[in-house]
């Protein structure tokens, strides 16, 4: 019944639009009943184009005051501030590029909207123009490529050391789960072969055959200490995932069959950024949306939503399925004494599978 | 050469003009105004189905899992009461972006005015082979069906994402979607890549060897320049698509290991030993982003055509369009990394596609500055053909300068995935391109359908579209820079994101009202064909050769001689002369120099 309702109504919305539609048509001047534009044409659509070019200012202006406060803090790792170094001189260009531009697009399509008599400016060509406009792009791309590239290598050599706490990130469908070496500081070999062993305790497949694998230790919550390099190895057992760590300025796909590799120094402990002033503005604002939603369901008898509570998060970033939308895990950045106590209370392999 | 191929042609077309069944005219018609049109109507219908996909999914998004009789009436047992199952959400998306992408911006756009146009506007009689350009478009209109079927099959369609990276595609364990779906999908494509092959051959070949007298290469059209190289990206990469679906029916049907390794699923080790997915990535990513310019460069050659004649001005700069949309080209088929920073692929190989891919950005500035100075002092006509034309230049800029942003190796790493990428993508290449498409059918609405559209309908979809444009897509960078990957069911499975939910409120609403406007273009598409106003032979006063055709369509398009060409294509507003324009085919006046440019 309900879908018989639905498409009438759909079908009589169609009805109505086409029936306004021809109306509107039916009302119009027999003159205007073809698709040359008259002056009086170009005069309205040229205002509306001036009008438009306000509209696209308007909206950047409104979604900045509006929205600013959504986008991410600053980042928590130590390579971010590089990174967000050059994504804000990135936007500058950016912004002071589409301001011109569309400027110029639209106020010329204003400007020089067409009259009867008028005739055009025959101008077909000018060399030393357009060798200034292919010019200047190649000077602010040099300068965007070569910092962008040396920020890239700097980010992404990895190299190993003794200092380095080293993690392994495990995806699956459609959860998350991290290993650390133990006290050796070196993972064991591991394989999905091995992940039907010791009755499925063996969580992400470490071959029991390597010594280095006995006081490896599997968590579902990953805890990082700050202030030391993290080096992450990256597997999936079935399908590709994206280890995604927004706050970090970090990311890197997981893939079947590989271990991909991603480092970084995290900066700022859970605690303390939760005293950041925009996290806080942030997380108040989430609430008060979040007891208005509890309202609504309290009336239908349903549990409120708990409070949030700011936590760093690790989020799937590359399409796995059903529930790609709900493939997460929490980070907690900690000091290296809180670190240290906790990965104590942590059961190694060897306790697991006893 | 040219003039060779042309008499030939021309001869063997005196003999069988004149009998011409319904079968023959309407339905296996070989002659390519007729293909066009059917190219058009089947692209729109395809459209109809992206777009109507793509409203769906953004209701879920704005009120996510709240039950809405659209979805039980719409998606059936997909929607339990009325909620958007997880799994359909996903195909959705898959199937709006291959719609969108190779349905409509590919075949749609290009099937339609690289056929209508190369013959008109270089003077041949048809195309180089009527018959593969109707085996083309019976293989896209066959290739249309298959896709349209797979939404019907019992588990779902292909739901990997358009880009149906491996494992998740291979395995049927992995999500519904990879059974059936996703063999219709594959076979689909694969059939679509025949079409668009064998049109693409055919595009070249005729715009090399069918130019009419005087119709050197330097005296081209922008849109013919656009469309033959697009066809040379197309035989390009294409091919290298299908060896990728090729690989990818083995892994999944025979149980080869292309792209498969290590996999544990549903308490299950499988046998695949030695594959990558990112071999899968290579591959597709080679085709995937020529497409983006296969999808791009059509719309921009018809907006070329569009501004210069609209503004009554020479386009500004021909020779440097021409070389831009060379370079573009060539760039276009050696960056395709870029979509795989993050993938696992060598870091210093990020470096190389990271200057490759920004390199991009001088070709497409000297394209947009080129468009704004034709504009300068110019006679501009406004009508709804050249509206779409301008707004696509402001939507390329727009989208274009955030590519700066995903282009950067560095930068891609947060923003890789995210809500950012669906509005930069949106913005450059589906929106601008669609406004490519929209200006091409106002302005060769007459050539097609011998009446024009109304143009104070075309005015409102127009000005509804470009407001709601900017609507959808400006917010969308916002929820990206918040760090809201894509192709998620819903966010609210993090609280985090709990402060998004207006912004998705918003860009739904734009949507909506911009999925509206579609049907006012829709009727006035339809209306006009029957009840518009009868056309003149040349109503934009446009300098090129379709124009110099009879308004009634006849197989080998001109009576009599094909006209020869004397001049360039952008003689507008030339001093000397009382008209503001020149066609091709009037000979040089004594002393009158042609610009050389």
């Amino acid at each position: 019944m309900t879908i018989l309702l639905t498409f009438t109504v759909l079908a009589l919305i169609a009805i109505a639009l086409w029936q306004i539609t021809k109306i509107f048509e039916l009302s119009q001047p027999k003159k205007n009943n073809n698709q040359v534009a008259d002056d009086d044409d170009n005069r309205w659509n040229g205002q509306l184009m001036f009008a438009f070019l306000i509209f696209i200012y308007a909206i950047t202006l409104f979604s900045f005051w509006k929205w600013g406060d959504v986008l991410l803090p600053d980042a928590s790792s130590d390579h971010g501030v590089e990174y967000d170094n050059l994504l804000w001189i990135s936007f500058a260009i950016i912004f002071f590029t589409q301001t011109i531009t569309q400027a110029l697009l639209h106020y010329f399509a204003y400007k020089y909207r067409g009259e009867k008599g008028k005739k055009a400016l025959f101008y077909a060509d000018n060399d030393r123009l357009e060798a200034i406009w292919t010019i200047i792009p190649v000077i602010a791309l040099a300068g965007l490529i070569l910092y962008g590239l040396y920020t890239w290598t700097d980010i992404m050599t990895v190299e190993e050391n003794e200092d380095a706490l080293v993690v392994e990130l495990y995806a699956q469908q459609f959860n998350w789960k991290a290993r650390y070496a133990g006290e050796d500081g070196v993972l064991g070999d591991a394989n999905v072969r091995f992940l039907q062993d010791f009755d499925g305790k063996n969580l992400v497949g470490i071959d029991a055959t390597d010594p280095n694998g006995f006081d490896d230790i599997v968590v579902q919550e990953l805890h990082l200490p700050a202030g030391r390099e993290v080096i992450f190895k990256m597997r999936s057992q079935d399908v590709l995932h994206s280890a995604y760590m927004p706050h970090f300025r970090a990311q890197m796909n997981c893939v079947p069959g590989m271990i991909t590799e991603f480092a970084f120094i995290p900066t700022i402990t859970t605690e303390k950024i939760r005293q950041n002033e925009d996290i806080k503005a942030k997380v108040k604002k989430i609430n008060a949306i979040r007891r208005e939603n509890s309202q609504a369901l309290i009336a239908k008898g349903e549990e409120p939503l708990e409070p949030y509570v700011f936590d760093y998060l690790l989020l799937c970033n590359k399409i796995c399925g059903a529930s790609h939308y709900n493939m997460q895990m929490k980070i907690v950045v900690e000091t290296q004494e809180e670190f240290e106590k906790w990965i104590m209370d942590q059961q190694t392999f060897a306790e697991v599978i006893q | 050469m040219s003039t060779v191929a042309a008499q030939v042609h021309e001869e063997e077309d005196h003999g069988h003009h004149h009998k011409e069944t319904f079968i023959t005219k309407y339905v296996f018609s070989q002659d390519h105004k007729m293909i066009s049109k059917q190219y058009l109507i089947t692209g729109l219908f395809m459209g109809i189905i992206g777009i109507a996909m793509s409203l769906l999914f953004r209701l879920q998004l704005a009120w996510p899992e709240q039950p809405m009789g659209i979805m039980s009436a719409l998606l059936g047992k997909w929607a339990p009461d009325g909620v958007m199952d997880p799994n359909v959400y996903l195909a959705l998306v898959t199937i709006h972006g291959t719609i969108m992408v190779f349905f409509v911006l590919t075949a749609g756009l290009s099937g339609t005015f690289s056929n209508l146009l190369i013959p008109l506007q270089i003077g041949a009689r048809d195309m180089a082979s009527g018959l593969l350009n109707m085996i083309s478009y019976w293989m896209f209109f066959l290739s249309s069906i298959i896709m349209v079927i797979s939404l019907f099959v019992e588990a779902g369609p292909a739901a990997a994402g358009w880009t149906i990276y491996p494992p998740l595609s291979a395995l049927p364990q992995a999500q519904p979607g990879s059974g059936l779906g996703m063999t219709l999908w594959l076979v689909s494509m694969a059939i679509f890549i025949a079409s668009s092959l064998l049109g693409s051959l055919n595009y070249i070949v005729t715009v090399l060897n069918l130019r009419t007298e005087g119709m050197t290469m330097s005296r081209l059209p922008l849109t013919i320049w656009a469309f033959f190289i697009t066809a040379i990206i197309g035989v390009v990469s294409f091919p290298v698509l299908l060896s990728a679906a090729l690989l990818l029916i083995m892994d999944r049907s025979f149980g080869t290991s292309f792209f498969l390794s290590d996999i544990f699923i549903q308490g299950e080790v499988l046998h695949y030993q030695g594959g990558s997915p990112v071999l899968y990535e290579h591959l597709f990513w080679f085709l995937g982003h020529p497409e983006v310019y296969i999808v791009l460069l059509p719309a921009l050659g018809i907006t070329s055509e569009i501004i210069a004649t609209n503004a009554r001005k020479p386009i500004f700069g021909y020779r440097a369009m021409v070389a831009s949309i060379l370079a573009i080209a060539f760039l276009s088929t050696i960056v395709w990394g870029h979509h795989m920073f993050i993938s696992g692929m060598n870091p210093f190989l990020g470096s190389v596609f990271t200057f490759t891919t920004l390199l991009i950005a001088i070709p497409s500035a000297v394209k947009a500055f080129n468009y704004i100075t034709t504009l300068w002092k110019g006679n501009l006509q406004l009508n709804p053909a050249m509206l779409f034309s301008i707004g696509l230049v402001s939507t390329f800029i727009s989208g274009g300068l955030t590519g700066i942003i995903l282009g950067d190796s560095t930068l891609d790493i947060n923003v890789h995935d995210t809500y950012f990428v669906v509005a930069h993508f949106h913005l450059v290449m589906g929106i601008s391109a669609l406004y490519g498409l929209f200006a091409g059918v106002y302005h060769w609405f007459p050539k097609m359908f011998k009446r024009m559209m109304n143009k104070n309908l075309g005015y409102i979809h127009f000005w509804v579209t470009a407001v709601c444009a900017y609507g959808v897509f400006f917010p969308m960078h916002f929820i990206g820079m918040a760090g809201l990957p894509r192709r998620y069911y819903t966010n609210t499975a993090f609280p985090y994101f709990d402060d998004l939910a207006n912004i998705n409120v918003v860009i739904t609403v734009f949507a909506l009202i911009a999925g509206a406007a579609q049907l006012i273009f829709l009727y006035n598409f339809i209306h006009s064909i029957y009840y518009g106003k009868p056309t003149e032979q040349n109503p934009w006063r446009s300098t090129t050769l379709e124009w110099t055709a009879p308004i009634k369509h006849i197989h080998g398009n001109w009576e009599g001689k094909i006209p020869e060409v004397h001049r360039w294509a952008y003689d507008y507003s030339k001093p000397g002369h009382k008209e503001d324009f020149v066609p091709q085919h009037i000979p040089l006046k004594k002393g009158e120099e042609e610009l050389q440019h």
